[in-house]
């Protein structure tokens, strides 16, 4: 079954849900709109997607996205789903209940981007110590260690730096 | 009745078990452990923000830092993700079994590693490391012969392998792989039917086959719970789809079937490198005119069987010669993950060896 099967089917059982495919993404991504933690107990105990491979957040600039890779251990190829949000609500349900495998993955996202899981268990920093300030994978982190913003502008010009190698 | 309390004390992060700065605060009744929390970050380098400010090629050489036992996978793993990104066509034949040349070798140098270093967290203290270690230090230089470096190769790169192989390589690989088998059956003898092994390993840690897939973990530890997942097979990268290999499963469950699995997985790779070579075609090795790297906008996610397990990478592009946003999937997070559930109700000696059977590396775990 193809994975648009499987979201077709998974809508028709959700229908207050809005899952929309994600263009530009290499592997079939789509946009979760509604219940996210529905959506997820659906295509792990209907749609067979019992392993979690990776979650992880992206800073979108005005808005943010936490993305989730899931597979099948019968075999085959990923199923991306996305939540998106604005930043001044930087809240998603935690999927630890569904795939305990999120459990330290959503604890890194926190710490990095400081994205609020609700209802997870342990909700701590893991990498960073308690008291750092600031979650340093957002855009808006600034931190002269990095140079973040200034390496950003030399590269991003036509000249890249030993292209020849 | 005697009163009884639960002691909470701290192992690690300068222990000489934990295979690196690792802590671990275990509730302890009397000597069973009650709970586990793992403390980490020791290691931190921020290695995820670093690589915004870089380009795609200035990256490869951070992914080496990872899992320092295996650098040549995590290049492998990395180069599949650029690649996927930029949507670049299929690498030269030479350059993809080059790369899996190089991952097998890997794997063989990992897993000398991880049942050397579980040895010695039996008690078995140094001799058995070093017989491990030395077979080690045959396979990375190898990859100096290659790459011009023992542990931090950079030698898998987008678009292909850095440069051809020495004329010297493959004879010595030959050389190598005449003289692995009796290598891993001298361990086997040596190790497998050993009592004091038996007796400390069997029912350590016991993670059953719908726990271990729940919590995400990969590689030698979910098929030792008898799940026969290998990301080789169920998604064939590079030239593995035309490889004849078996995916070496225990029903064990617990450490000493990680063990079992570590050794049949050595004589898979020795297989599988003989058939490599015996294919390994004339041709270029890196594909034409990757020069500057410059992925439309979009994003993929590319994973490998890395020696230790799942090994992902999810790169987000804007367009730019830098990723957007470069995250790792890192095998030694996930399979730590399993770490409380397989040590509750095991005395604290058990701990360090149900640590030692999930075989982790810091630099991987922290980044």
């Amino acid at each position: 079954m193809s994975e648009s099967d499987t979201i077709s089917r998974l809508q028709a059982a959700l229908p207050d849900a809005r899952v929309q495919p994600v263009e530009g993404a290499k592997d079939p991504t789509f946009l979760v709109e509604g219940d996210l933690l529905q959506a997820a107990a659906w295509l792990r105990a209907e749609g067979g997607y019992d392993f979690l491979s990776s979650v992880t957040g992206v800073d979108r600039g005005d808005h943010f996205e936490v993305v989730y890779h899931l597979y099948r251990t019968q075999g085959g190829g990923p199923l991306v789903l996305k939540v998106a949000g604005p930043w001044e609500k930087a809240e998603v349900p935690s999927l630890v209940g569904v795939w305990p495998a999120a459990e330290l993955q959503e604890r890194e996202a926190y710490d990095l981007l400081g994205i609020t899981f609700l209802g997870h268990p342990d909700p701590r920093r893991i990498l960073l110590w308690e008291g750092f300030p600031g979650h340093p994978l957002r855009r808006s982190f600034e931190n002269k260690t990095f140079a973040h913003a200034e390496m950003r502008a030399t590269m991003t010009s036509d000249e890249v730096p030993h292209a020849e190698n | 009745m005697l009163r009884t309390e639960t002691l909470s004390i701290n192992m690690g992060p300068q222990h000489p078990s934990t295979h690196g700065v690792f802590r671990m605060v275990l509730t302890l009744d009397g000597e069973r452990v009650v709970d586990l929390v793992p403390h980490f970050g020791y290691l931190h380098r921020g290695i995820e923000k670093l690589a915004e400010g870089r380009t795609y090629l200035q990256n490869v050489p951070f992914t080496d830092r990872l899992d320092y036992i295996s650098g040549m996978s995590n290049n492998l793993a990395y180069a599949l993700a650029v690649e996927k990104l930029a949507g670049m066509g299929p690498m030269p034949e030479r350059a993809e079994y080059l790369r899996v040349i190089m991952a097998e070798l890997t794997r063989l140098a990992n897993h000398c590693v991880a049942i050397g270093f579980l040895l010695n967290d039996l008690g078995a203290f140094f001799t058995p490391v070093l017989y491990c270690l030395r077979q080690r230090e045959y396979i990375v230089d190898l990859f100096e012969m290659a790459s011009g470096s023992r542990m931090t190769p950079s030698y898998i790169r987008p678009g292909g392998v850095a440069g051809d192989v020495p004329p010297e390589f493959l004879p010595a690989v030959r050389k190598l792989l005449a003289q692995m088998p009796s290598f891993i059956d001298q361990l086997d003898q040596l190790l497998t039917g050993n009592e004091i092994l038996m007796a400390r390993m069997q029912g350590v840690g016991v993670l059953p086959p719908e726990r271990a897939v729940a919590l995400g973990v990969t590689g030698p530890l979910l098929r030792a719970s008898g799940v026969p997942y290998d990301v080789r097979t169920a998604e064939p990268y590079s030239v593995y789809g035309q490889l004849d290999f078996d995916v070496v499963t225990e029903q064990g469950q617990d450490a000493y079937a990680r063990y079992l699995v570590r050794i049949g997985e050595m004589r898979q790779s020795v297989r599988i490198l003989e058939q490599a070579l015996a294919r390994l075609p004339e041709g270029p090795v890196m594909a034409e005119g990757v020069k500057r790297i410059r992925p439309p906008a979009g994003e993929a996610y590319a994973r490998i069987e890395a020696p230790k397990g799942e090994l992902g990478f999810y790169l987000v592009s804007d367009g730019t010669p830098n990723p957007y946003r470069y995250h790792i999937r890192a095998t030694s997070l996930a399979n730590l993950g399993a770490l409380r559930d397989m040590c509750i109700g095991h005395l604290v000696a058990d701990v360090v060896i149900i640590l030692g059977s999930i075989d982790i590396t810091l630099g991987e775990v922290d980044r």
